[in-house]
């Protein structure tokens, strides 16, 4: 073949043993020793739909906005690769299965044009998995690897090279597909590969620091000088060299994704406000104004894998957000799904039951040209889809409700998108505090089987991209199983009382799991009894995968066999890989071999704390006159219309919002179910009370002033809870920083501005941080030498206590002749705001002010949404008043004539993004009792009508021109 | 007299089995939530001791290549002719959304179930009304407002017209009042019953809608259209079945 794509990976035959098994591995170069098949005479089952495929019109939409507008149409087929010759009755027994005749036709006859895709050997495949086992249900079908892919008919007037084109931008991700012109020769995993038992010493206490630092590079170790001489130091000591397992595992387990070393760093300010002062280490901050807040239904902050928290006795919910920003640049499939995959499993290992998601989403413009794209970009428009369907793979297949979320749009995201998943959980008292391991527990690993995924995840993700990340990174990207941990929370679920610690296999794999157990007590595990995915793993392979699905437990022998059964119960494989031991030793074997002999207090306690340096922003707050605005309609029809604000249902549409029926306010709310929430309310349809989530989130704010855009996102996502009748004396607050790369000073001064911006935010509210998240070095760093960073994104999470779940309010406006009043101040504060984005050209000013008053507005708006007699409440956030009131209207069905504004400059009064507002409807008989409940001056704007238009500030908007541009760009 | 039992079965994969076993028992029954593999050890508990029987919804074995495929394997090559023998008795059946897939697949209902027009996943509210008065489920219903949520809930069938001839279009979407046919059914078909009108099947999920706080515009005081009622319906039958 001309241009078969063969990228040099390893190929191996999928094995077909144990349950559901799912097999990848990306390991570009591969070891030697290992065996290669490429097998051209197994059997080929291509799976066409008949008629038009609905899938079809996705891609031909994907190709024309790559620019390949010469594209009339893309078939997709299925197609199922064996590795030897089926039986005429044995193919009749799969088409059977799998085939089903009135909506598809099969063949066993490979198509001579066209373009192939298998998926790599070795990475995640459910299809090829469900393939094994059916063939072992139907019998008498001999036992045989599979691999799966899909076979494309590409239209339209196109040479070989423009269909090259199109297979390597849109059909394969080559980080986990490879392409053939149709046929392709299959590639299978390799069922029979062996690796050596062997360990390597690698020489370092002896080295010079240029030496230590080549070790580093070449090893891609992520450590700093001080780093390296502290582990030389410490082997110098203990008399050896490090095997090459315990160099990996402090690299892991010192990461920046596992150790935040940033956040516990010595700060030392230079240059501008403050310097040559000290800064207490971030993390530090945020836990001790969570300690001077001291809020009664906080339980746990800031300790083991989520916060946890208790409103009703005898409940607590656990919280946690993440981030999975570098795999979903490269795979965004993979990427967002294992992003959601593995925070469930935070609170999973916080021994608490899974209920819900959230997902948080900055991409690149989506019409960004192609042809401009930085050489080893994915094109925005495929991140999100990639992404979106990443989510929306996991969180319906594992069947909990995705329910909170934003989704952001800027040129800054282009070669980093960032993804945040969020999970909340619930437990009964008792259940989640556990004793920790024992001495003689077993060290009990559950789920998943163990592979070559995702080695050295913690390390890539600490680490800047490039524009050969995505060839390199090949092996630190993984595919999900929701099913898998589907049926670990189902196992979980009967394990209650059994086990006396667990955690999640996360980045670092069984190191990080099992090294953060043993902190302390010790173990001794031997690795060549955990179940593999395929042979041939090296102990420091499967001692460090980050395959995903799998959790560890400390579990006392004499529950063992309770645990056991309940494992088989739910088709779950469960090993135990050794003991706690209580000698403070880890100790890692393979069989007889010690591959890891480290001191605990070495290994959690023994990296130096990092000495950084900042230089604080110094941000213009001078608040200046407000832009000119000739054409309000314009400016509002523009605002409406920016990705940013326009309407996400396509998006929110994807996902399951439904499942658990616990859902109160949905993310899409109004008449037509078409209108964003300001938060979510989730509550039992058994329980009267409920937990409000909202988010905050706004990195134009960040670029000018990182302090007071905290201090707005903290405000924002309390707001959101406060809006939907939540508690605002209850909240719980998350955090997640994604940033540059914090050893610039300048980038490290805005994270500390806004860490300080948290920290007055969470003291003024009295809300409290419980947990956190930091996803540093999120720079690009082009071909050209020129390095591009996110802009700084904080992402704030507010949980809070919903006390009447039946009466929770949403923004919809619900009878025309009610009134409409304006609750906060307004000011001429344009920095960062989409006004300025959709004004080119102004001058935008301070980014908006804390208001000192809004925790006491917040109080006393409470006591008044908590009657039910406010009809509607809707947060004023990005676009200000105008937008607030559109999508009132929109989403109620029902017009607005405003004829009160807040101030005389109409700029300010429609578009200004001062925090601390919202909009309430309220029936005119209760306008006295909500003005003398607030306690402080609002402004009754105008009522509601049923004239299906907007009047405001001298403009008349019908709904359907609102609901055109809001709605226009829903694709 | 006691409660007539409902077994919920639930398969590697479905994930609504609690939120259906919580209406069955809202609507009367004693709902148990079996895993398949139990049942597949035991195929006479089927027989024994259950009224009714509920394939929940979910995506069971990932829905690999193509939803419901992996699930009637197992019970057309695994669970023998117990199914059959159920249905035989008259006993009341239900399969929603992945259920559906999988009563269809093994030929319990007619029709298939193809990948939605859009071509992805979709979550929102439809509209349902009872289409024929064959249905012991669905017989005189009046409208239920429900969620789907399903990538593979296209309805088709080869010949529509005798099949609404034959009393078997159990429930149809409703193209009116912003309700739409959400994935391209054809005829607007939601949900198909067997001859004998006992065994149902449906995509959309009328367990999400069984207490009125689940509607969305429960706030705005104009939420209708309870699912309860359908499973009422089927307990009530499976009562009468004693």
């Amino acid at each position: 073949m001309a241009y078969e794509h063969e990228t040099g990976h390893s190929a191996r035959r999928y094995l077909a043993g144990g349950c559901l098994l799912f097999v990848r591995d990306r390991t570009i170069r591969a070891p030697a020793g290992r065996r290669f098949f490429a097998v051209a005479t197994g059997s080929r089952l291509t799976i066409r739909t008949k008629g038009p495929d609905p899938r079809s019109a996705g891609l031909l939409a994907d190709a024309h906005a790559l620019g390949l507008g010469e594209v009339t149409g893309i078939d997709v087929a299925d197609v199922v690769f064996f590795d030897a010759k089926l039986a005429p009755a044995h193919r009749k027994a799969l088409e059977a299965v799998f085939v089903e005749p009135l909506l598809q036709k099969a063949s066993w006859t490979a198509p001579k044009a066209g373009v192939d895709t298998e998926l790599l050997p070795g990475v995640t495949d459910p299809v090829a998995a469900a393939v094994v086992l059916a063939i072992r249900t139907i019998g008498d079908i001999p036992e045989m690897t599979i691999a799966t892919g899909k076979h494309y008919d590409v239209h339209g007037d196109l040479g070989p090279d423009t269909i090259a084109t199109i297979a390597r931008r849109l059909l394969a991700n080559q980080v986990i597909e490879r392409w053939a012109p149709a046929p392709l020769t299959p590639s299978f995993v390799d069922t029979h590969a062996t690796a050596e038992q062997a360990v390597d010493h690698v020489a370092i206490t002896t080295l010079d620091d240029p030496s230590l630092q080549a070790l580093d590079k070449a090893r891609g170790l992520s450590m700093d000088l001080a780093e390296l001489h502290a582990v030389a130091a410490h082997f110098r000591g203990v008399g050896r060299e490090p095997t090459d397992v315990e160099l990996e595992t402090l690299a892991q387990t010192w990461s920046e994704h596992c150790a935040h070393k940033t956040f516990r760093a010595r700060i030392t300010v230079e240059r501008g406000p403050g310097a040559g002062t000290e800064v207490s280490p971030l993390m530090q901050q945020l836990r001790r104004c969570t300690d001077a807040i001291d809020a009664p239904y906080v339980r746990s902050s800031f300790v083991g894998n989520a916060g946890i928290l208790s409103y009703v006795p005898g409940v607590t919910v656990a919280v946690k957000a993440e981030t999975h920003n570098h795999p979903s640049a490269i795979e965004p499939f993979g990427g967002s799904n294992t992003g959601v995959g593995g925070v469930i499993r935070d609170v999973m290992g916080a021994a608490h039951h899974p209920i819900a998601i959230t997902d948080i989403l900055c991409f690149g413009p989506t019409d960004f040209p192609a042809d401009q794209l930085p050489e080893g970009v994915l094109h925005p428009r495929l991140i999100e889809s990639g992404v979106v369907a990443g989510v929306a793979d996991y969180g319906n297949k594992i069947g909990l409700p995705t329910v909170a979320g934003a989704v952001l749009y800027d040129p800054g995201y282009l070669a980093n998108p960032l993804v945040y998943a969020g999970c909340i959980g619930v437990a009964r008292e008792g259940d989640w505090q556990l004793p920790g391991p024992q001495p003689g527990d077993l060290v009990v690993v559950m789920g998943g089987r163990t592979g070559r995924d995702g080695l050295r995840g913690a390390t890539f993700s600490s680490a800047t991209m490039d524009a050969t990340t995505g060839d390199v990174a090949g092996a630190s990207v993984q595919i999900g199983d929701p099913i898998t941990e589907k049926l670990l929370i189902d196992v979980m679920r009967d394990c209650i009382g059994l086990y006396t610690a667990v955690t999640d296999c996360g980045a670092g794999g069984l190191s990080s799991a099992v090294g953060e157990m043993a902190e302390g007590v010790g173990a001794d595990v031997d690795v060549a009894l955990a179940p593999l995915k395929y042979p041939g793993l090296r102990p420091w392979e499967v001692w460090l995968s980050e395959a995903q699905e799998r959790m560890v437990f400390a579990v006392a022998p004499d529950q063992w066999p309770a645990m056991l059964a309940a494992c088989t119960r739910h088709g779950v494989e469960a090993v135990s890989l050794g003991t706690f031991t209580g000698d403070g030793v880890l100790r890692v074997r393979s069989g007889n071999l010690t591959v890891l002999q480290l001191d605990t207090h070495f290994l959690h306690d023994g990296r130096p704390q990092r000495s950084m340096v900042a230089e604080l922003p110094t941000p213009d707050r001078t608040v200046t006159e407000a832009p000119p605005c000739d054409d309000p309609t314009a400016t509002l029809l523009a605002l409406l219309a920016h990705p940013n604000i326009a309407s996400k249902e396509h998006i929110i549409r994807r996902y399951d919002h439904e499942i658990r029926g616990a859902t109160v306010v949905r993310p899409l709310v109004g008449e037509g179910r078409d209108g964003h929430a300001d938060g979510v309310v989730l509550a039992e349809p058994a329980d009267a009370h409920g937990l409000a989530i909202g988010i905050g989130v706004n990195p134009w704010y960040g670029v000018t002033d990182p302090e007071r855009m905290a201090h707005a996102v903290v405000d924002e996502a309390i707001r959101n809870v406060v809006a939907v009748g939540a508690d605002p004396s209850s909240v719980a607050l998350l955090d997640n920083f994604s940033w540059g790369d914090p050893r610039r000073p300048s980038t490290l001064g805005e994270l500390v501005a806004a860490v300080q911006g948290c920290c007055d935010a969470a003291t003024a509210f009295r809300a409290p941080f419980v947990s956190g998240k930091d996803s540093l070095n999120n720079e690009y760093l082009g071909s050209d030498g020129a390095r591009h960073a996110v802009p700084p994104t904080l992402v704030i999470t507010a949980v809070a206590h919903h006390p009447h779940a039946d009466a929770a309010v949403t923004p919809d406006l619900k009878a025309a002749g009610d009134l409409l009043v304006l609750v906060g101040h307004t000011a001429a504060e344009f920095g960062g705001s989409h006004f300025a984005m959709v004004s080119h050209g102004v001058a935008a000013g301070p980014v908006p002010a804390p208001d000192p008053d809004a925790p006491a507005r917040y109080r006393a708006l409470h006591t008044l949404l908590r009657t039910g007699r406010v009809r509607a409440c809707h947060d004023l956030s990005e676009g200000g008043l105008a937008v607030a009131l559109a999508e009132m209207c929109m989403s109620g069905n029902l017009g607005a004539d405003i004829g009160t504004l807040p101030v005389a400059d109409v700029a300010t009064a429609l578009f200004a993004e001062s925090t601390g507002r919202f909009v309430c409807e309220v029936a005119p008989d209760d306008l006295a009792w909500f003005l003398h409940g607030l306690g402080e001056p609002a402004v009754v704007l105008g009522e509601v009508t049923d004239a299906a238009a907007l009047q405001i500030a001298g403009q008349h908007l019908q709904l359907d021109t609102l609901r055109h541009a809001f709605k226009g760009g829903t694709r | 007299m006691s409660l007539p039992r409902a077994m919920v079965l639930a398969a590697p994969g479905t994930n609504r089995d609690h939120d259906v076993a919580f209406a069955l028992q809202l609507a009367g029954a004693d709902p148990h939530i079996t895993l398949l593999e139990e049942l597949l050890a035991n195929p006479a508990v089927l027989l024994r001791d259950t009224q009714m029987l509920v394939l929940a919804g979910g995506f069971s074995y990932a829905d690999a290549l193509g939803a419901g495929r992996m699930w009637s394997l197992a019970v057309t090559h695994r669970l023998g002719d117990v199914l059959a023998r159920f249905v035989a008795l008259g006993r009341p059946v239900i399969g929603i959304c992945n259920g559906f897939q999988v009563l269809t697949r093994t030929g319990l209902l007619p029709g298939a179930l193809g990948h939605n027009e859009s071509g992805h996943f979709q979550c929102e509210w439809v509209r349902l009304e009872a289409a024929t008065g064959k249905c012991i489920w669905t017989r005189d219903l009046a409208p239920v407002e429900c969620p789907i949520a399903h990538g593979e809930g296209r309805y088709v069938h080869p010949d529509v017209a005798t099949l609404a001839a034959n009393g078997q279009v159990a429930l149809r979407y409703q193209v009116a009042d912003g309700y739409g046919n959400p994935n391209g059914s054809l005829a607007d078909i939601a949900g198909v019953c067997d001859e004998t009108g006992v065994v149902l099947g449906l995509m959309p999920h009328p367990e999400n809608h069984v207490v009125a706080r689940q509607h969305p515009r429960h706030g705005r005081g104009t939420a209708t259209g309870l699912g309860l009622a359908l499973f009422q319906q089927g307990v009530r039958y499976a009562e009468a079945m004693g």
